[in-house]
């Protein structure tokens, strides 16, 4: 630690007083106005916001999309960080980047890209809709769209923290007899733990809240396909204003929830060294 | 222990060329992750880049020579490009302050830092909405001289800056940390003023990760949509974003538009994190002729 204790020193304070001022207007004022806004006509208006009918069906479409997206990168977090800190192959550095790419990529083309494959026009639009399946305007479009956002999240946390492990104790369990599946499931992911709850934290997040990408694919049928954060734009379009900071306060909660644990997860050492990310 | 297991383990490869590897799965996880990758990311982008070159040239060309669609470019690159520097110059200040000083309520701030990240975008949006706005206090405090920033491309940066705050923060954070403060008091001892310290000395060893986090504001800055469409007011050719206009195509079914449109952006931003990355490079090797022996 080379850091300065506090002391009086003009430019020190002119700086943190700059620092402040900006994160206050960029960090603070955004969260008291959810929050005063929400209220501003009462407890009662707020609860009434939440538990409209419309309300709850976003809720549970946001639980229910964020229960499926989960698993879904998960699984292929564990499947990537297996192949990629256990084993060097050819090629290797290229697929690392290429699991980063949703990072580069507009959520809005995120959304794009099912409706021109699963839309009425698109690639499997009349096979599906001889079938009368419904993936586009639909739960599946939802799940797609949101699992092509937040792929990256659980992989890019598991990755750098198993290559920090290494495989030695891999590879004396392998010794002692046991199969691939006991190594992974009572040797490397015990091990690995921490950054995999990290990674579950930031996907939920994000799956919880994905905007754009959901946007381009939900059709927004009210109390169907609308996801908490489209029920909020929905409310706001509808100069609603309580009632979509009422929505926006849980979004916000959940915001907060997640700082909490992803702070709480950093001081336990979820994330490999800097260096490596 | 480990070590010894290690090498146990290492002789029979080194003993016989080309063995199994000891640890299963490798085939199994890889396949796993291509497949995955593939049927979540490539077959979907593929379909978009057919999309695109369905209508052939000339097809390209009439979408992108139209005036909106130039525009909202011109505005997205722009507004991102600004709110990336402004972001550049305030998130150094930030990750200085965080890194270098000592007060209460430091840990809070340095958590709360990442709160661009964690909050929906379309939450953010609205609040930013009812902060700036002509009827938010500070909206009508600017508007009262001049400069309004809700409804207006201004709105657009404000939320880009937002959005991309924490991308500099923590990426320079860590380069500040390493950076001993041994560097910086010798530098003050030998004469120099806190000026040429920041420029000689600060400056050139944190620039790789300034680049970096540039880049990465200037990148989420492009693709934003959520917390940028509520205070932009989405007026064609004046406020409108490349990512809402793509979703404007769509409503319309103008799939090719859309998917024109699409494939533009994201060429742009490839080439621009391209760019970006050569500038990194040159950066560091700058970075080593300087600090070298």
């Amino acid at each position: 630690m080379n850091a300065q204790p506090f002391h009086f020193n003009p430019v020190r304070i002119a700086l943190l007083s700059l620092v402040l001022l900006f994160l206050l207007l960029f960090l603070a004022a955004p969260l008291c106005v959810v929050f005063g806004e929400a209220f501003a006509k009462g407890f009662g208006t707020y609860l009434a916001a939440l538990t409209d009918p419309e309300a709850r069906s976003a809720i549970w479409l946001t639980l229910m999309t964020a229960s499926a997206v989960i698993p879904l990168n998960l699984v292929f977090g564990v499947a990537a960080a297996w192949c990629i800190a256990k084993f060097s192959f050819p090629g290797k550095p290229l697929l690392v980047s290429l699991i980063d790419l949703p990072f580069a990529i507009s959520p809005v083309i995120a959304g794009l890209v099912f409706v021109l494959v699963f839309g009425r026009n698109g690639w499997l639009g009349p096979w599906l809709s001889d079938r009368d399946w419904h993936v586009i305007f639909a739960w599946p479009g939802i799940v797609l769209a949101t699992t092509f956002v937040t792929l990256p999240f659980i992989a890019r946390e598991l990755i750098p923290y198993m290559q920090e492990q290494g495989r030695d104790e891999e590879e004396a369990a392998r010794l002692m007899g046991a199969n691939g599946w006991q190594i992974l499931f009572r040797v490397t992911l015990p091990r690995a733990k921490l950054a995999l709850l990290y990674g579950i934290v930031l996907c939920n997040a994000r799956a919880m809240g994905e905007f754009g990408a959901v946007s381009v694919v939900s059709g927004h049928i009210r109390g169907k396909t609308d996801t908490l954060p489209l029920h909020v734009e929905v409310l706001y379009n509808d100069y609603d204003f309580s009632a979509a900071f009422a929505v926006a306060s849980l979004l916000t909660l959940l915001a907060l929830v997640t700082l909490g644990l992803k702070t709480w997860l950093e001081r336990r050492g979820a994330t490999a060294p800097r260096a490596t990310r | 222990m480990n070590s010894t297991v290690h090498a146990l383990a290492t002789v029979p490869r080194t003993a016989v060329k080309r063995s199994p590897d000891v640890l299963p799965g490798f085939g199994l996880s890889l396949g796993y992750t291509i497949v995955y990758l593939s049927l979540i990311l490539f077959i979907p982008l593929a379909a978009l880049g057919l999309k695109a070159i369905a209508g052939g040239w000339h097809g390209f060309e009439a979408v992108l020579t139209s005036p909106r669609v130039i525009a909202s470019l011109k505005l997205t690159f722009g507004s991102a490009a600004i709110a990336a520097a402004v972001n550049a110059m305030f998130g150094f200040l930030t990750a200085w302050v965080l890194v270098r000083y000592r007060f209460p309520g430091r840990r809070l701030l340095d958590a709360v830092v990442d709160l661009p990240f964690a909050l929906p975008t379309a939450v953010s949006g609205i609040a930013l909405t009812a902060i700036f706005s002509p009827d938010g206090t500070l909206g009508r405090f600017l508007s009262s001289i001049g400069w309004p920033v809700a409804y207006a491309p201004s709105g657009v940066t404000i939320a880009m800056v937002f959005i991309g705050l924490p991308f500099v923060v923590r990426t320079l954070q860590p380069a500040l940390e390493e950076l001993a403060s041994e560097l910086t008091d010798a530098a003050s001892s030998l004469g120099a003023s806190p000026a040429l310290v920041m420029w000689k000395v600060v400056l050139p060893l944190i620039l790789p990760s300034l680049i970096t986090g540039f880049s990465l504001a200037l990148a989420r800055g492009i693709g934003e949509y959520g917390s940028i469409v509520f205070i932009s007011g989405n007026l064609p050719f004046k406020t409108e974003i490349t990512s809402l206009l793509i979703i404007t195509k769509l409503e319309e079914f103008d799939y090719h538009g859309a998917a024109v449109i699409a494939v533009v952006m994201l060429v742009a931003s490839f080439l621009l994190l391209f760019g970006i990355n050569l500038l990194q490079r040159r950066a560091l090797r700058w970075q080593a002729r300087s600090t070298g022996p």
